[in-house]
């Protein structure tokens, strides 16, 4: 095999890694943080659509810091020193996502609103640590004012995503009462995502020549414009929809988390497309930054076999808990 | 003074302990879990359906504990440990990685089917998932303990400018210590799960629990805890011949001899002084040491003064080990007292109930211990041989990490509270209802094709 693809190969799973996990854990940590104090029957029902997912979908931050961690071990040094205390915030708040889920269900029934106040919190606190570390990575950790505020407005703008695709997650799998605040919810956050996706980008454009050069100064950009115009039409189309639902059978009511991935998917294409093929922005490349080639290629040849077996099974799971939430039992 | 290298081992230390803790029973309980399910589909007996609807619970809320706790460690070693990364790298990401691909996706997602998915997929596939739930656990087990062996013995690899590489990938998973060190840690999960079952089954018992459920998982855990102790035995001291073999400077730790020497006596207690290297208090049983460690009463073992600069602290893996044992030899007397009642008596006096309440956590006092002797153990080094856990630290400034440790402190420490408390609030809540009528809820269920009830669901 070729000595160099390996590191491309190990990136780009990586990447997949990466953005599976924001569009899962994302609608998971979204449910959470659109939990409503007033009412518990809708709490429950919102836990039970993201029950038998949660986990799995968890799983692919486990793979994406795996992949960082054995095909970049530099890179993943680097970055993990540099956010010492968001990675700290990250865990707390999916230790407290990940435990309140089952003890909200098990523990005193006096304690139930403490542990979905901790399940709301956890969940807050994992995605703007997540969108804060996110920023940070941009900017290749640069110390200064306006690399935080930056920082910031991409913490803010992955809360309101998850939150985004939280609330489409629900509102195909839930209905009536939950459904229509589902998409109150959904289209006040896609507004506040969108807001804080067009500060991000002015900001990366202006601030970053680099960036900037490849958007628009290079011929090869004009070929990425479908990405921005493509987001842009999924965004309207979705809330216009969102304003007339719900439609009688429960019509399109798919719509609105498909398009929230998809958006998902090309935003994170275009990251992708500014910065490759660095693992760390202006700093360490890919192949700078990979391990031994032996070691990767031990890993690759098993990874050819069990990542068509999980997706695989990840299919299955999905298909066994298809359609509207019920109410969730181990029965 | 306080410095990153300390507080960085014991936000470890903190961190690896909580998390142990959990995967200790979910190991082992998923496997009995899998037995009560095989045992209800063959009998048709609701009896192992209660005991499996109640322990899946319980599993339920450990697994996600273990869930979360095993995350945090694969930011440690980044956030505190860039050394390790940069120096085994090579080693230590590919078997991670396994872990991650081959065990933590199989583990999770059939999770949610053995736990939700039981009306919606028919009896074998629901009884399917829990294997993959188990086989996922045990997978996990074996890739963690093949890294942490290596780290122990090392082998299959050649250093080049200070970065371990691989040669031989058969060689670095199955080194000498690996089979050794998986067996011990599945049979002591299998304990932890069986005393945890035991503990919390008689609990019910003794709170006025009649039903036939928690005598029928008493009696099983009794006797599979019977029958693992001895087994646990014959493992642990051929890990010890290992050890001894591989590390004896551990072996010289754990049994507090200061000075090369045959005919060893066996330290029931002394308090290890390494400032004077010798022992205080000791209370000795003449040439025992010897002839366990060299199956030979005239044996020679190596001494800690042949090590001096290179070996573990001693009191800690000295007083570790002594745990570990005492706590094992307490788990035969009690789990043969029981097997004795089950044969003699039929039914369990009171006195067992108690002793088996006050089992319940035993195997995770054990099993902690034992993983404190293995780790102070292979002190002062990080990778035996390699790379000393000093040259393996952060920079980060010592404020960050001592933050960073007393949230973990206070969050694991609520946690832990939290658990045990609901532990024994399931069991009392368990007492007032039955788990699982047969008919009742079921009807139609059992036994139908897998698209019906994915169909009905998706009518809803």
């Amino acid at each position: 095999m070729d000595i160099s693809l390996l590191p491309l190969i190990f990136f780009v799973l990586m990447c997949l890694s990466v953005l599976l996990y924001a569009i899962l854990d994302g609608y998971d940590l979204g449910v959470g943080m659109l939990m409503p104090g007033n009412n518990e029957a809708q709490r429950n029902r919102m836990i039970a659509s993201i029950g038998p997912f949660w986990d799995a979908n968890e799983t692919w931050l486990v793979l994406a810091i795996g992949l960082l961690l054995i095909a970049f071990p530099e890179a993943y040094n680097h970055v993990l020193e540099h956010l010492y205390l968001p990675v700290l915030a990250m865990l707390i708040g999916l230790i407290l996502r990940g435990v309140s889920f089952d003890f909200r269900a098990k523990a005193l029934p006096e304690r139930k609103l403490l542990w979905d106040r901790l399940f709301k919190l956890g969940s807050f606190v994992a995605a703007l640590s997540q969108g804060y570390m996110l920023g940070r990575y941009m900017t290749g950790f640069a110390d200064g004012a306006l690399p935080l505020a930056f920082a910031l407005i991409s913490a803010l703008c992955v809360t309101a995503a998850y939150a985004y695709v939280g609330g489409a997650w629900l509102i195909m799998k839930c209905e009536g009462e939950l459904q229509r605040r589902a998409l109150w919810w959904t289209r006040r956050s896609g507004w506040l995502m969108a807001l804080g996706v067009i500060l991000v980008c002015t900001v990366n454009l202006l601030h970053y020549p680099d960036v900037y050069q490849r958007w628009l100064e290079n011929p090869k950009g004009l070929l990425l414009l479908p990405i921005p115009i493509v987001c842009m039409i999924l965004f309207f189309i979705s809330d216009r929809i969102m304003r007339q639902m719900p439609f009688p059978n429960d019509e399109m009511a798919w719509l609105p988390f498909f398009s929230a991935v998809s958006i998902f998917m090309l935003c994170f294409t275009g990251i992708g497309f500014s910065f490759f093929p660095y693992v760390i922005p202006g700093q360490m490349d890919i192949w700078q930054a990979a391990s031994a080639n032996e070691s990767l290629a031990f890993l690759f040849y098993g990874a050819v076999f069990v990542i068509p077996a999980i997706l695989f099974y990840t299919a299955f799971a999905y298909r066994v808990f298809w359609g509207k939430a019920t109410e969730l039992e181990y029965y | 003074m306080i410095d990153t290298l300390i507080l960085s081992r014991i936000q470890f230390a903190t961190n690896i302990s909580f998390h142990i803790l959990f995967p200790a029973i979910t190991i082992g309980l998923c496997w009995l879990l899998l037995y009560f399910k095989i045992r209800h589909d063959f009998s048709d007996n609701p009896v192992w359906m209660r005991m499996y609807r109640f322990w899946v619970k319980i599993f339920a809320l450990s697994f996600a504990l273990g869930v979360v706790s095993g995350i945090t460690m694969s930011f440690q070693f980044g956030t505190n440990w860039p050394g390790y990364m940069k120096t085994v790298g090579n080693i230590a990401g590919p078997l991670l990685g396994y872990e991650v691909l081959t065990a933590f996706f199989m583990e999770a997602t059939f999770l949610g089917i053995m736990l939700f998915g039981i009306k919606r997929v028919p009896a074998w596939l629901h009884t399917l998932s829990t294997a993959f739930v188990a086989i996922g656990t045990s997978l996990s087990a074996f890739w963690i303990i093949a890294l942490n062996s290596w780290m122990q013995t090392p082998q299959g690899f050649d250093m080049r400018d200070g970065v371990a590489h691989a040669v031989d990938w058969f060689e670095i998973i199955f080194n000498p210590s690996m089979p050794y060190r998986l067996a011990h840690v599945l049979l002591a999960s299998g304990l932890t799960a069986a005393f945890l079952v035991a503990g919390i089954s008689a609990y019910r018992i003794l709170r006025g629990d009649t039903k036939r459920a928690p005598a029928l998982a008493l009696k099983t855990a009794t006797i599979l805890a019977a029958v693992l102790v001895p087994v646990q035995v014959f493992v642990g001291d051929l890990h010890g011949l290992n050890t001894l073999e591989h590390q004896p400077q551990k072996i010289a730790a754990m049994e507090g001899v200061w000075e090369t020497d045959t005919g060893v006596p066996l330290l029931l207690f002394a308090i290890p002084d390494e400032a004077s290297r010798s022992n205080h208090f000791e209370i000795a049983l003449p040439r025992l040491a010897s002839l366990i460690l060299t199956h030979d009463a005239d044996g020679e073992v190596k001494g800690l003064n042949d090590f001096v600069g290179e070996h573990p602290p001693v009191a800690p893996v000295f007083f570790s080990f002594r745990v570990m044992v005492g706590i094992g030899l307490l788990m035969g007397l009690v789990a043969f007292t029981g097997v004795y009642q089950i044969l003699r008596n039929k039914h369990f006096s009171n006195l067992y109930l108690k002793a088996a309440l006050c089992m319940t956590f035993s195997g995770w006092v054990a099993t902690l211990a034992g993983w404190y002797v293995t780790e102070i153990g292979r002190q002062p080094y990080l990778v035996s041989g390699v790379l000393t856990t000093s040259d393996a630290v952060t920079q980060i400034p010592p404020e960050n990490v001592g933050f960073s440790l007393i949230v973990y402190l206070l969050v694991y420490l609520g946690l832990l509270i939290a658990y045990i408390k609901t532990l024994f609030y399931m069991a009392r809540k368990s007492i007032l209802i039955e788990e699982y009528e047969p008919g009742k809820e079921d009807k139609g269920h059992p036994g139908q094709p897998l698209d019906q009830p994915l169909k009905l669901a998706a009518a809803h």
